[in-house]
């Protein structure tokens, strides 16, 4: 595979020099007795940065996770913090701190206890560690509630208790395990915004790790998409959304349209494909390398997908049938089939609502060259 | 009239019940109330086993028959030392259950059991067996350790269903915030099983307090405070023994109801995770 290729040149698009970074993975890899949880994690993060790890559960987002934190050693590979290998040390000697997925804070502690816990650990004196409880309690905007017990919060407030606990000991990074995925929606998105003012308040580097990958595109500064243990690609949202690097990155970021086509001829700057059986189609080559008659596909999103009744010249277009027309509000879902039998999704806006949008009726469908991606099958 | 007699079956019905749970009230406090009725007799002859009359005799002098004192002193350190070091084994081995899967782990949850289940004329006689075969001689000593025996299994059962929900994540929180594994054990999970602890510690305590058939076998020329009530049915059964049962049980009283709200509190500190009740 091409992947740890990948992984290199995205990284570096991105301007995060691993010799710069906070937490440097070095080739991690990561096994359970026979279970490869995490393959091979080779990257670097930025101070300051929000990185989120993305991917379903079981692609090893959390295991990664967990060893930057020390709850797990890696199998191979080193990891840095600080230029420090810590890969051996153990999660008490670290200067990283966890939110975890269902809060963990202890139960038969205050608010202010909670928040002290890390100070006090340090052996840091009274004064210090006041001075930062109550710091940090204003910043997460609880120091009414320094006298409660965790009990008698809302989920919402025990997720900031949470927060301020984690970022008592100053750590150099701050790792949340999926800290939103307890709160239901509305509060989710409403602590979307605070955790990015706190991010920006406090400038701690921030490790985020969520299957949501809306919340992915909300927050990061950059992402690393992982499937089955692999980092499949890093980038800013922008990228991973625009120019997904795998179809596996492609479908799992938003809605992507996968059209099988054959490489006709192609060069760095783009290619030309073959979609079934019409004309050639140019489309920007992107980091796949590919030799002319390999098996590919055209990744199109759905918003960029125009319809019309007859070809339009200046496009790329190909036949198709439609199948089924939802109104969705702000788009019309089109589900169209093309000529040789794979489905397109079309979102289309109301500056181009065709009239007697009915089932059966043959359509073109087209997008601008540079609005495609070509990707390994 | 329909009306009428549906109301009368419902009341019937209630009565019936009603009076069932006082049958099983009586069935079950009789004996207790018995034992504390005749702490007040003022008995014809040395044995209090008949009605005379009233008298506080017995409360205004409690600690009469020094034989009595020296057998409760006995039976108070006994289950005082055996607690103590069961509580102490037992939550370690419910610890190690709970917490990890090793090689074993699932034949020593079920040989916890056994002494439990093996009948106590078995283990006291095996125990005494055992003890005359390394010429150890019986006494004080050997009551402690036929004492530990049973209670460690109870203990660490009882603490074992108590720590079952316990959130582990909660000791990785405190790893992660600088704690060493120590700190941890201290700050955050001692605290928290800590009620588990002390209902396990008291069930031991009353286990070994009321023990005889295990006692009797090892207890060479030492008299518990069951021995000796078991003995003075022979030679006098004075009120004295009556009034020390009856101080034995208001004290049980006092510690249950205190410990009964001191884990409500401490339940109520965790939402979501209610401990098993014992």
């Amino acid at each position: 595979m091409t992947i740890p290729d990948t992984t290199e040149s995205e990284s570096r698009r991105t301007g995060a020099d691993p010799a710069d970074g906070v937490i440097v993975l070095e080739r991690v890899v990561k096994r359970f007795g026979e279970y490869l949880a995490v393959a091979h994690a080779d990257f670097a993060i930025g101070r300051g940065e929000f990185f989120s790890l993305l991917g379903p559960s079981g692609c090893g987002k959390t295991t990664t996770l967990r060893m930057i934190a020390g709850f797990e050693q890696p199998t191979e590979g080193r990891i840095l913090l600080e230029g420090r290998d810590v890969s051996r040390v153990p999660p008490y000697r670290r200067n990283v701190n966890t939110v975890f997925q269902h809060y963990a804070l202890f139960p038969h502690m205050s608010v202010y206890d909670n928040v002290a816990f890390g100070p006090r650990s340090q052996k840091l004196d009274a004064t210090e560690t006041d001075r930062r409880v109550r710091e940090l309690l204003d910043v997460v905007r609880l120091a009414a509630f320094a006298r409660r017990k965790p009990s008698e919060l809302s989920g919402g407030q025990q997720q900031r208790v949470a927060l301020a606990r984690a970022l008592a000991n100053y750590p150099s990074a701050l790792l949340l395990d999926e800290p939103l995925g307890a709160l239901d929606l509305k509060l989710r998105q409403a602590m979307q915004g605070e955790l990015k003012r706190i991010q920006r308040e406090v400038g701690v580097t921030f490790i985020y790790v969520t299957h949501d990958q809306e919340e992915a595109l909300t927050m990061s500064g950059r992402i690393a998409v992982m499937n089955e243990g692999r980092v499949e690609q890093i980038g800013t949202p922008e990228e991973v959304y625009h120019s997904p690097t795998s179809v596996f990155v492609a479908t799992f970021i938003g809605v992507a349209n996968l059209i099988p086509a054959v490489v006709e001829q192609a060069n760095g700057a783009g290619a030309s494909v073959r979609v079934a059986g019409s004309l050639p189609v140019a489309v920007p080559a992107g980091t796949w390398r590919l030799g002319a008659g390999a098996k590919a596909s055209v990744m199109v999103r759905p918003e960029r997908l125009r319809l019309s009744a007859a070809p339009p010249g200046d496009c790329v277009s190909i036949p198709v049938t439609l199948e089924q027309a939802v109104f969705q509000g702000p788009v019309v879902r089109c589900l169209l089939r093309a000529a040789e039998g794979s489905e397109i999704v079309a979102h289309v806006g109301p500056e181009q609502i065709l009239p007697g949008l009915s089932p059966g009726l043959a359509l073109w469908v087209s997008w601008e060259p540079e609005a495609a991606r070509l990707l390994p099958p | 009239m329909a009306g009428r007699g549906r109301t009368f079956g419902r009341r019937l019905g209630s009565w019936l019940v009603d009076g069932y749970a006082a049958l099983v009230l009586a069935y079950l406090l009789l004996p207790i109330l018995v034992i504390v009725l005749y702490s007040f007799n003022k008995p014809a002859g040395r044995f209090n086993f008949v009605w005379k009359s009233f008298s506080l005799d017995a409360w205004r002098d409690p600690l009469r028959y020094d034989a009595l004192v020296e057998a409760m002193k006995l039976s108070l350190a006994v289950a005082g030392i055996s607690t103590l070091v069961a509580a102490l084994f037992g939550t370690l081995i419910a610890l190690a259950l709970t917490r990890y899967r090793f090689r074993g782990s699932a034949p020593v949850g079920l040989l916890l059991v056994l002494p439990l289940t093996t009948p106590e004329v078995v283990l006291g006689s095996s125990l005494l067996t055992l003890f005359l075969d390394l010429n150890v001689r019986t006494g004080f000593t050997t009551i402690v350790i036929a004492h530990i025996m049973f209670s460690v299994s109870y203990v660490a059962l009882t603490v074992r269903a108590r720590i079952r929900g316990f959130d582990w994540t909660l000791e990785e929180a405190a790893m992660d915030l600088g704690a060493t594994p120590l700190r941890v054990f201290g700050k955050v999970t001692l605290p928290l099983i800590l009620p588990g602890i002390v209902a396990a510690g008291m069930l031991s305590f009353a286990l070994s307090l009321d023990d005889f058939i295990i006692t009797l076998f090892n207890a060479g020329s030492s008299v518990t405070y069951p021995l000796y009530v078991y003995g003075a049915r022979r030679a006098a059964f004075p009120p004295q023994i009556n009034v020390i049962a009856t101080a034995i049980l208001l004290l049980s009283l006092f510690a249950l109801t205190a410990t009964h709200l001191w884990q409500n509190r401490t339940l109520r500190q965790q939402p979501g995770r209610p401990l098993p009740p014992v």
